[in-house]
């Protein structure tokens, strides 16, 4: 359910792969513990384990950011296109 | 522990609380206020705008949770408690995927609650009862936590508490806390909640701010921080005869990280009040945008559970692992300021646990009660019925705290979240497709249930027999994992197997009163509902 939001009959273009892609790398990345479960490199004293889950809040926001904005222009061209087929009719 | 009362703190943590009772009470008369009608009681008569409601959603984050439970469990064992930093950020992936839906479809057909829509989509009242008992049962031991986070601000302060043998002074904290919190949401509703939340979050802003600076600086940096946690670690723990925790979780409980961030992830926005905030936002669109604001609450979560590692650096003993923190502070900062902080932490704990009683009440008024004992109940009825319901969940929430192992607070809403998380397949679901078959999801709701109450009840520790943990081996894996994530796993199993039976056997569907376009609808498109009904009085649909 964290892939393609919204799933619709139509196609499956590559800016909504990339949204998917996008939504659910935090997944792989949190869920993977074993790629993080370490103590170096440290920053500012703080151990691996804990600074990169923090990075990681910030990453996941810019790729949500990113989702985001690629869903509103990937709804506005769609909205065109319909707009423009209605009319061809 | 200091002996005795902390006077300044005492009388700083008062003045605050006074304070945010007069605007409790005040509250009731913001605006215009007949607090006779449940929608008035219940849902602030629906006056709040999106930054009102987001406040109130933050309010979900930040409680007695994030301020008491996260680091205790933190300083009790290390770094597995700091599942709650992933389990906060595979929570927006999960909002951006299917709230804008459920805003669509509630906002088309006036659901107020998941039950409303589960029975819409599902034509079943028995899933839709399923649902509602499940978010009632389970929100009352996230209350419970909040209790346990008031009653150790409490108790460091000296007001009663600690090792005292005499029940009476033992308790007094918690009995405390519960007066005030069931007073302060019978009086006033949800008004006092929404206003209080911006006091509440200003001092928590101040006290998180000072804290993960000033403290560090006092400490010697995080070198010697985590220096002296690692140490601390190392050592056996007498009743268990293991070390005390580890840093770095190690091979074994690298499984319980990962299903404890994930179970918790997906069990969240099934809580009755995160719906009712969702909901109330002014378009589906505003959903996913907050998405990308609210994850520096995240980042807030983690900070504060690194006070955990400052509780053991600064040489803070506890036996109740819960007063840590407020113990760190008394310790750390002049007597003024901790009372600012005990102020922070018990606000934050009696904001949440008041919008958690009201949206439970809520479920029950207008699922249980107008659904199946009175269908013509008066406006004055609910409200009287809500009130007394959102006392007992109370109360329901207070048996938890007494039965229930509060040296890991942590674990009440672990709990909260295996029961809530049954409710997921119908819902987040019935959102993207209606193949699964009703009686199949009720089936597998049941099971669910069954085996994770079961679990959680034969799990034991150091210090109690039955509900000491949240995590047992997962069958078939061998691996220890969230007894909520393995229950929700075999609750989907059950419910894909049946609904391949039931559809072989021709079983009949129920109606579905909602269309394809329905869960794509936004704010302006015809049939949209921008303010929804109120949740029970006088609903028109």
């Amino acid at each position: 359910m964290s892939e393609a939001p919204e799933v619709r009959p139509t196609v499956v273009t590559p800016v909504r792969v990339v949204i998917a892609l996008c939504l659910f790398a935090p997944f792989v990345a949190m869920l993977w513990v074993g790629s993080y479960a370490k103590t170096d490199p440290a920053f500012i004293g703080i151990p691996f384990f804990y600074w990169y889950q923090m990075a990681w809040v910030l990453i996941s926001t810019a790729l949500t950011c990113t989702a985001y904005v690629l869903w509103q222009r990937d709804q506005r061209t769609r909205k065109a296109r319909q707009q423009a087929g209605g009319a061809a009719k | 522990m200091k002996d005795g009362v902390n006077g300044v703190a005492l009388a700083v943590f008062i003045f605050f609380f006074l304070a945010v009772t007069v605007m409790g009470f005040l509250a009731a008369r913001w605006r215009k206020a007949e607090n006779d009608s449940l929608d008035e009681w219940g849902l602030g008569g629906r006056s709040f705008g999106t930054w009102v409601t987001w406040f109130l959603l933050g309010g979900d984050l930040y409680t007695a949770y994030t301020f008491v439970a996260v680091p205790a469990a933190i300083y009790a064992a290390g770094a597995a408690g700091f599942f709650a930093v992933p389990y906060t950020i595979l929570i927006y992936p999960l909002i951006f995927t299917f709230l804008p839906r459920l805003w669509s479809v509630s906002h088309k057909h006036g659901y107020v609650t998941t039950s409303d829509f589960v029975r819409g989509r599902f034509g079943s009242k028995g899933l839709s009862l399923a649902v509602a008992l499940t978010g009632i049962l389970a929100t009352m031991p996230y209350i419970a936590l909040q209790l346990v986070g008031i009653q150790a601000v409490l108790d460091v302060m000296g007001v009663g508490g600690g090792e005292d043998t005499n029940w009476f002074i033992k308790d007094l904290p918690l009995l405390i806390a519960f007066g005030v919190l069931a007073a302060y949401t019978y009086s006033s509703g949800l008004r006092a909640p929404a206003l209080i939340a911006f006091v509440k979050d200003t001092l928590i802003y101040i006290v998180i701010a000072v804290a993960i600076i000033y403290i560090p600086i006092k400490l010697g940096g995080f070198d010697e921080i985590f220096a002296k946690a690692s140490e601390a670690y190392g050592q056996t723990n007498p009743a268990t005869g293991a070390p005390r925790g580890a840093l770095v979780p190690g091979e074994a409980n690298q499984w319980t990280y990962a299903t404890l961030a994930l179970g918790s992830a997906l069990a969240l926005f099934m809580y009755p009040h995160s719906i009712t905030a969702t909901l109330s936002s002014k378009s589906r669109e505003v959903i996913r945008r907050n998405t990308t604001i609210l994850p520096l609450y995240s980042l807030m979560l983690g900070l504060l559970a690194l006070l955990g590692f400052m509780a053991i650096a600064a040489g803070i003993k506890v036996q109740n692992g819960q007063l840590a923190i407020p113990q760190l502070f008394e310790t750390m900062f002049p007597d003024w300021f901790a009372g600012v902080a005990f102020a922070a932490i018990g606000i934050g704990a009696l904001v949440p646990a008041a919008i958690m009683s009201i949206a439970a009440a809520n479920l029950f008024t207008r699922n249980i009660y107008k659904d199946f004992i009175r269908p013509d109940a008066t406006p004055a009825q609910e409200t009287k019925v809500s009130k007394l319901v959102s006392l007992l969940v109370k109360v329901g929430a207070l048996v938890f705290v007494l039965t229930m192992d509060k040296t890991v607070a942590i674990n009440f809403q672990l709990l909260g979240g295996i029961w809530i998380l049954q409710t997921f397949p119908a819902l987040v679901g019935g959102l993207f497709t209606r193949w699964f078959h009703r009686w199949a999801l009720l089936a597998g709701w049941a099971v669910g249930m069954l085996y994770g109450t079961m679990a959680a009840y034969g799990v034991a520790s150091p210090t109690q027999k039955h509900f000491g943990g949240s995590s047992a081996e997962i069958p078939g894996i061998g691996e220890i994992g969230y007894i909520g994530l393995t229950a929700f796993v075999l609750n989907v199993v059950i419910t894909v197997v049946l609904t391949f039976v039931l559809r072989a056997a021709k079983a009949p569907d129920g109606i579905d009163e909602t269309r394809p376009e329905d869960y794509t609808a936004d704010a302006g498109d015809a049939g949209v509902q921008v303010e929804l009904p109120p949740a029970t009085a006088g609903t028109s649909h």
